[in-house]
């Protein structure tokens, strides 16, 4: 089975959030930069997972981005996965990102291709389904379990207030959250080794961009805690049913 | 210009989220003095007419049993034809389950451009101009989109379900091809009995300052007694104090409830990215130093053991209980 796990590059999660050229830019300088977390911890490893259970796997990586983002890749290649392929490509929007990976993915033969259920930083949701369709595939959102069955896939993704499960054949495009696999550490061996994996360049195919960011906004601060004494429980009560009328 | 809202159900009624996507396209509507219809897939619910209420006069009905099982391909195809039947040019979603993993397919069949996670009207002085949620809740984006087309998602109780009429909505149903679906849904497990947290107006929480699984009572007795649903910290569910499902933040669920009650928790910057969009936070924690308070609304420096009690006595008067 092949499989191509899409990877993004996000602020990490304690990143202070700031912007500049106008309110146009995300002020990175300075940043730590982490591989998405959703990517990381549910899509990659649990493509991990499958390659242990069957040793022919193959997993490819992808991103779409620039050199900067080759550190990150690099470390999803140490956690695993056998090659990476970059598009070099400056992120415009979704469609044109999904764009990119659907140009890579037509004629690579996956089975399966995997997404983080959403990028922490533009909570965009989007390029999962986006390709799934760029490639006429069945697409399957916010799996939290996934499982071969011979030649048909268990996915249980998640629905307003419960579960579904489902059954597809491949190929098929999964986009990963939280109950997939566990976080996972890289460790000395996988490190090393992924200094010699291959990392392909490759450039971007002319497509189409549908959105563009006119500005950020940082959310209005907030008035400030109103504390109530700990002897007088009740005022709290009474304050959130008169004042903020909440209950 | 015309608009189209899906519009999702399950157990024979709209979902309270869709009902703020008809209330959002609906203002659209008036905004650029068009019109919003609905669009309902699979056997209807009930509640149809009930639209009108939120300012949709009309709802296109496809009526297929085979889109009683959801499967983002299918419903894609068949969204796109009732939409291209009804020159819809702006198609507006629940930023919901369903709409995740629809809203971006048909943006891409339709070369739609897409604001997923809108929290308010479009700007239309310069463009068109949809502000989003972004970094997790930490702040805001404004989306310009530049095709003719355009898909705009509703971020869950971003938006409020807006009642703008009184006329019920009038049902049409229309044909469409129906491809035949390549996913199959074999089981569907809702939660029993709580309420989703996903919907909830007031949710109640704990974090780990409330020592283990067998402190909770206080935790659920307060949610019984507001009607809110339960959540906890991503530390509280990986150790199994509680379901995974209640687990919210940065790597469990975004939630925006009215009312967000946090107990024990710290205020972890990862926490606060799924709770921050939450209209009104109240916080009890014992460490006046919680990042929490910077958060909060609301707060009491004390001890939730000696806290809870009394805030869940009052609450009682006060529901008359
Ligand atoms: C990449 C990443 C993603 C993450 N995602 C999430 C996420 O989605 N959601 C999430 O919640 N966390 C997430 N975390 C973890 C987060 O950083 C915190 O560790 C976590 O939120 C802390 O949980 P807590 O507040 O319950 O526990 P603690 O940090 O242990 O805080 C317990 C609090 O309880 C208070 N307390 C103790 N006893 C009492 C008492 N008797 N009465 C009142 N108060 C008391 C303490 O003062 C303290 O503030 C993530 C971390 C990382 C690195
Ligand atoms: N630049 C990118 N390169 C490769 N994959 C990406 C990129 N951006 C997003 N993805 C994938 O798409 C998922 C959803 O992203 P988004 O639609 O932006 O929320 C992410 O979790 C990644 O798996």
């Amino acid at each position: 089975m092949k499989i191509l796990v899409c990877i993004s590059k996000t602020p990490d999660t304690t990143a202070k959030i700031a912007f500049t050229d106008n309110n146009t830019k995300f002020a990175g300088d300075g940043v730590q930069w982490i591989i998405n977390p959703y990517d990381e911890w549910y899509a990659l490893v649990r493509a991990i997972e499958l390659k242990e259970a069957d040793a022919g796997t193959i997993i490819h990586l992808i991103n779409v981005g620039g050199a900067d983002n080759d550190p990150i890749i690099r470390k999803a290649l140490a956690l695993g996965g056998d090659e990476a392929i970059r598009v070099n490509s400056v992120n415009t929007d979704s469609y044109n990102v999904a764009s990119q990976i659907a140009a890579v993915a037509k004629d690579g033969g996956y089975h399966l291709v995997m997404t983080g259920k959403e990028t922490i930083d533009y909570n965009g949701s989007s390029i999962g389904g986006m390709l799934a369709e760029l490639l006429d595939l069945p697409y399957i959102s916010h799996a939290i379990k996934l499982d071969l069955s011979g030649s048909e896939v268990i996915v249980v993704r998640e629905i307003d207030g419960g579960e579904e499960t489902d059954k597809a054949a491949l190929p098929l495009i999964v986009s990963c959250q939280k109950g997939m696999a566990e976080q996972r550490i890289p460790n000395m061996k996988g490190i090393m080794g992924a200094r010699t994996k291959p990392l392909k360049v490759v450039e971007p195919v002319d497509a189409e961009s549908l959105t563009s960011i006119a500005s950020f906004e940082l959310p209005p601060a907030k008035a400030g805690v109103k504390l109530v004494s700990p002897d007088q429980p009740e005022e709290l009560v009474r304050l959130l049913h008169e004042e903020a009328r909440v209950i | 210009m015309s608009i189209l809202v899906y519009i999702d159900h399950s157990d024979g009624h709209i979902k309270k989220q869709s009902l703020e996507a008809a209330a959002y396209a609906a203002a659209l509507a008036a905004q650029s003095n068009s019109k919003a219809d609905a669009v309902i897939l699979g056997t209807p619910p009930t509640d149809v007419a009930v639209l009108g209420n939120y300012g949709i006069q009309k709802a296109y009905t496809v009526s297929d049993a085979a889109l009683d099982s959801f499967d983002s391909q299918v419903y894609c195809s068949v969204i796109a034809q009732v939409a291209e039947k009804v020159a819809a040019d702006i198609i507006v979603f629940s930023n919901n389950a369903n709409g995740k993993a629809v809203a971006p397919r048909l943006s891409a069949k339709l070369k739609a451009g897409l604001v997923a996670g809108a929290i308010a009207l479009p700007d239309t002085s310069n463009g068109f101009v949809v502000k989003k949620s972004v970094f997790s809740g930490k702040a805001f984006a404004n989306i310009s989109i530049s095709s003719a087309k355009k898909i705009i998602s509703v971020n869950p109780n971003s938006f409020g379900i807006k009642t703008s009429g009184t006329e019920n909505a009038v049902t049409e149903n229309i044909t469409v091809a129906v491809p035949a679906a390549k996913t199959k849904v074999d089981a569907v497990n809702k939660i029993k009995g709580e309420i989703p947290l996903s919907e909830a107006e007031i949710v109640v929480s704990g974090g780990r300052g409330l020592k283990g699984p067998e402190n909770w009572g206080m935790v659920t007795e307060l949610a019984d007694l507001l009607g809110a649903a339960t959540a906890c910290s991503r530390p509280v569910a990986d150790v199994n104090w509680r379901p995974h499902h209640e687990h919210v933040g940065q790597t469990g669920l975004a939630i925006a409830p009215n009312l967000y009650f946090a107990i024990g928790i710290s205020g972890a910057i990862q926490h606060l990215a799924g709770v921050n969009r939450s209209k009104t936070i109240v916080v009890i924690n014992k460490d006046p130093e919680a990042p929490f308070f910077k958060a909060a609304d609301y707060g009491i420096v004390g001890d939730a053991f000696e806290v809870m009690p009394k805030i869940i006595e009052a609450v009682k008067k006060l529901k008359g209980k």
